[in-house]
């Protein structure tokens, strides 16, 4: 039997290999084809931009898309009021080159309004979800690109590309419709939504090789720096607005780089001489740890915390 | 950059994996689908430090492996993809997880899917894009129920390569006996569902069906080929995953060329500032008009003559003048690249049509003949309206009868008037309006739809078009 299977093989491979996609050209593909499924089916679409690099990529399929029309949907950034300042800057730009419309929910008014607390260890990462919903709901959005990916984390792995949410904007893990082939269900009833995630195939060294490819441009943080920190958690903190070091933790300078950009109050930064996009690819490729382990202290706190997070409605 | 990087650079632009290709687990629970997984990903290098660690931490608070256990033997391999809080509190699989690893040769996604019958929905959604699916045996069980439950699913989907692992074989002390018996009852099984050759999808080719004897915790077979199972000459299963051609290396032919139009770009005006900026000619751009979609099949060149099928109307037939992608203009495209399509005629097409390649469809039709994998505790009664998604459209039905289902001790259809949760059967639906039906034997996108249910828009089935019974159907696909 083993004999039959190689031999037919090399036969196909042969035959195959000069029309076969490379790795990224499918993912590129699959994920367009998902972005162009839900504008064409869905009223009200919009796409979740915080100038972070999964995000720009989603942005980057959807001008591929749509080609050589504009990008059918506005950006909706939930500011968590803790920015990198030269993440913001990078998203105004990006927004006025495309000619995008953006929406912003702000974690800050809602704390403001007394509608939101800040929590004791005041991160805003999992503050978000409150005014992700509202914004939602106010623009009437009834898809929601996300730039999540299966290989971020286990409980993300669970989810499927078109994920319904209902009136409350929860993610119910154990009653997912079956999804099949490449026929996405996008049916809702009022009130109801749909996150949508064209990338949720692609590994971070998949995001990375893309950039490089594409020559995409991202905010400066995520290549190597010279950058104030100190050291919390076992990762390097930036000293901020919103990210002071404690009395008994000394401040110096590193040079560092972001693998994910969030609140800026937990997200850390790692060492880093990657200057350039092919030195990231390297790095990333070589990397012992995941990215969120690395890097977010939300995540750190139990095995299913981004679980609980997505079921309340969280990206 | 320095040379030593950009040395490492050009060393790893060699080295990195050119194709995806996509397999799924299925067996009965406990059989060690997530165990293997796990495996596979621990020694291919995919599971990093800060993950391991985890696994490990809570492997150790339940006490697995016993006192004294270490490496791999410590650390429940499951826990690598049973990725909800309710999978590792009960030890089982729910949903599908996917995981991703890659070798020299080509990067995987992999779908860890359930075993219990209850979610056997989440094991069609594993299988149905997989390239190929690894069906675990427990060495000391033998082929179960849900075994045939999932190998006739399999036969059903048509998915092009079935592999059969007979796992735990360290339990039954890597026995050629237990396991030549399982083989043959395997086999059985395969031959009377008709699995075969991968790339022929008859019955012609039964010895194809390869069987591999592993031990998923202890690792036999899986990468490397065992030493503690001298009797068995065959592959390990990484070397099989990593060879076996892709589904759509498999047929890529101009006949079969299909287009489901998506949608129509037509900016009028608005054209991308960027590309703008970048100086696109917004004089030559401003009447564009192109199709957008994914290529289902097939190739097709320009210059190529198309059929625009519209349903409910005669086939059109006209000339691609121009592919673009994103600013660049391709002479020949081919499945499954995204791509946008200009015609030479100014047709009224839209989303819901399809192009294909000149005079090799047949006309639409509004009798929709088909095999259906039922996945909702709803059952489907005769009578009931719903909907059915083909494509990029989807209109009404009604289901005038169902005509048989699927037994799994005898793998006959049996007469039945409904299908339950996980039934496999025959129905005949009347459609609101006519679809470009083809049968999914031949081609596998365009011969699949989903029924929807039209109050809560739950996904309730997997449909397979099959030829009309007055058609002559060829004996062996019984389903
Ligand atoms: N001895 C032995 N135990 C195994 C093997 N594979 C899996 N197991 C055990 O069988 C049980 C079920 O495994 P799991 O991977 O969760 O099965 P699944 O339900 O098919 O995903 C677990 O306790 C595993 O540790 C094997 O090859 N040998
Ligand atoms: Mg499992």
């Amino acid at each position: 039997m083993s004999t039959f299977l190689t031999e037919e093989t090399t036969r196909v491979t042969d035959a195959a290999v000069s029309t076969r996609l490379s790795s990224l050209d499918a993912l590129e593909s699959e994920a367009i084809h998902i972005i162009r499924e839900v504008v064409a089916e869905f009223e009200k679409p919009a796409l979740l931009f915080s100038g972070g690099k999964d995000s720009v990529v989603m942005l980057h399929l959807a001008t591929k898309a749509f080609w050589p029309g504009k990008v059918p949907f506005p950006v909706l950034h939930v500011d968590t009021g803790h920015n990198f300042p030269e993440v913001i800057d990078f998203r105004d730009r990006t927004v006025e080159r495309l000619g995008l419309k953006l929406v912003v929910g702000s974690v800050q008014e809602f704390i403001d309004r007394g509608e939101l607390a800040e929590r004791a260890d005041g991160t805003r990462n999992p503050l978000q979800t409150v005014p992700l919903l509202d914004a939602i709901q106010q623009n009437k959005f009834d898809a929601v690109f996300g730039g999540g990916r299966r290989d971020e984390d286990k409980a993300r792995a669970k989810e499927r590309i078109l994920s319904l949410r209902d009136e409350f904007g929860q993610w119910d893990p154990r009653n997912q419709r079956p999804e099949l082939w490449n026929l996405y269900n996008g049916r809702h009833t009022v009130g109801q939504h749909v996150r949508a995630f064209p990338i949720s195939n692609w590994t971070e060294l998949d995001i990375w090789r893309y950039i490089e490819r594409e020559n995409i441009e991202l905010p400066g943080l995520y290549y190597a720096h010279d950058r104030e920190v100190f050291a919390r958690d076992g990762m390097w903190r930036a000293v901020g607005e919103v990210s002071q070091p404690l009395p008994h933790e000394e401040v110096i300078i590193k040079t560092v780089r972001y693998r994910t950009v969030g609140d800026m109050s937990c997200t850390g930064a790692v060492e880093s001489a990657a200057a350039t996009v092919s030195d990231v690819v390297i790095e990333v490729a070589a990397s012992t740890i995941t990215e969120r382990g690395a890097t977010r202290a939300d995540d750190r706190i139990s095995e299913a915390a981004m679980e609980d997070r997505k079921k309340d409605g969280y990206f | 950059m320095s040379t030593e990087t950009s040395l490492l650079a050009s060393e790893l632009e060699t080295a990195l994996p050119t194709t995806l290709f996509r397999f799924a687990t299925a067996g009965s629970v406990d059989d060690g689908k997530s165990t293997l997984v796990g495996r596979l990903l621990h020694d291919s290098k995919a599971i990093l430090a800060d993950q391991l660690d985890a696994v490990a931490r809570t492997s150790a608070d339940r006490g697995f492996g016993g006192a004294g256990a270490t490496g791999t033997q410590a650390i429940d391999l499951a826990l690598l993809t049973d990725g909800l809080r309710a999978e590792r509190e009960q030890g089982i699989t729910i949903d599908v997880a996917y995981r991703y690893f890659a070798t020299d040769r080509r990067s995987f996604i992999l779908a860890d899917c359930p075993g219990h019958v209850q979610y056997t929905k989440n094991t069609v959604t594993g299988a149905s894009t997989a390239d190929a699916v690894v069906v675990l045996i427990d060495a000391r069980k033998g082929v179960l129920e849900q075994t045939r439950r999932h190998l006739s699913v399999l036969q059903l989907l048509r998915v092009a390569h079935v592999i059969v692992a007979v796992n735990k074989i360290d339990l039954v002390d890597f026995s050629e006996s237990v396991f030549r018996e399982i083989q043959a009852d395997v086999q059985q099984v395969a031959r009377e569902l008709g699995i075969g050759s991968a790339e022929l999808g008859t019955a012609d080719h039964i010895d194809d069906l390869l069987v591999i004897p592993v031990s998923a915790l202890e690792g036999d077979n899986v990468v490397d080929r065992s030493e503690r199972t001298p009797w068995y000459d065959g592959p390990a299963l990484l070397e099989v995953l990593e060879t076996l051609p892709a589904a759509d290396e498999i047929d890529t032919q101009l006949e079969s060329f299909r287009f489901p139009v998506q949608l129509v770009i037509r900016p009028q005006g608005a054209l991308a500032p960027d590309a703008v900026a970048a100086g696109l000619d917004v004089e030559a751009y401003r009447d564009y008009r192109a199709y957008a979609g994914q290529i289902t099949e097939g190739s097709v060149k320009v210059g190529d003559k198309v059929s625009v099928l519209t349903p409910g109307q005669a086939p059109r037939t006209t000339t691609v003048t121009g592919i673009d992608f994103a600013g660049e203009s391709l002479q020949e495209a081919f499945a499954p690249q995204s791509v946008a399509i200009r015609l030479a005629e100014e047709f009224d097409v839209a989303r819901g049509d399809t192009i294909a390649a000149a005079g090799t469809v047949r006309d639409s039709s509004a009798d929709l003949y088909a095999a259906l994998c039922w996945l909702s505790p709803k059952p489907l009664r005769e009578g009931a309206k719903v909907l059915v998604k083909h494509g990029t459209r989807t209109v009404q039905a009604l289901v005038r009868n169902v005509s048989g289902k699927l037994d799994l001790a005898s793998f006959k259809l049996e007469a039945a008037s409904s299908l339950e949760l996980n039934d496999i059967g025959h129905a005949q639906l009347r459609l609101a309006a006519p679809l470009p039906l083809e049968n999914y034997l031949h081609h596998r996108r365009t011969g699949a739809f989903l029924v929807i249910d039209p109050l809560d828009g739950n996904t309730l089935a997997a449909g397979l078009v099959k030829d009309h019974p007055g058609d002559h159907e060829d004996e062996r696909y019984s389903i």
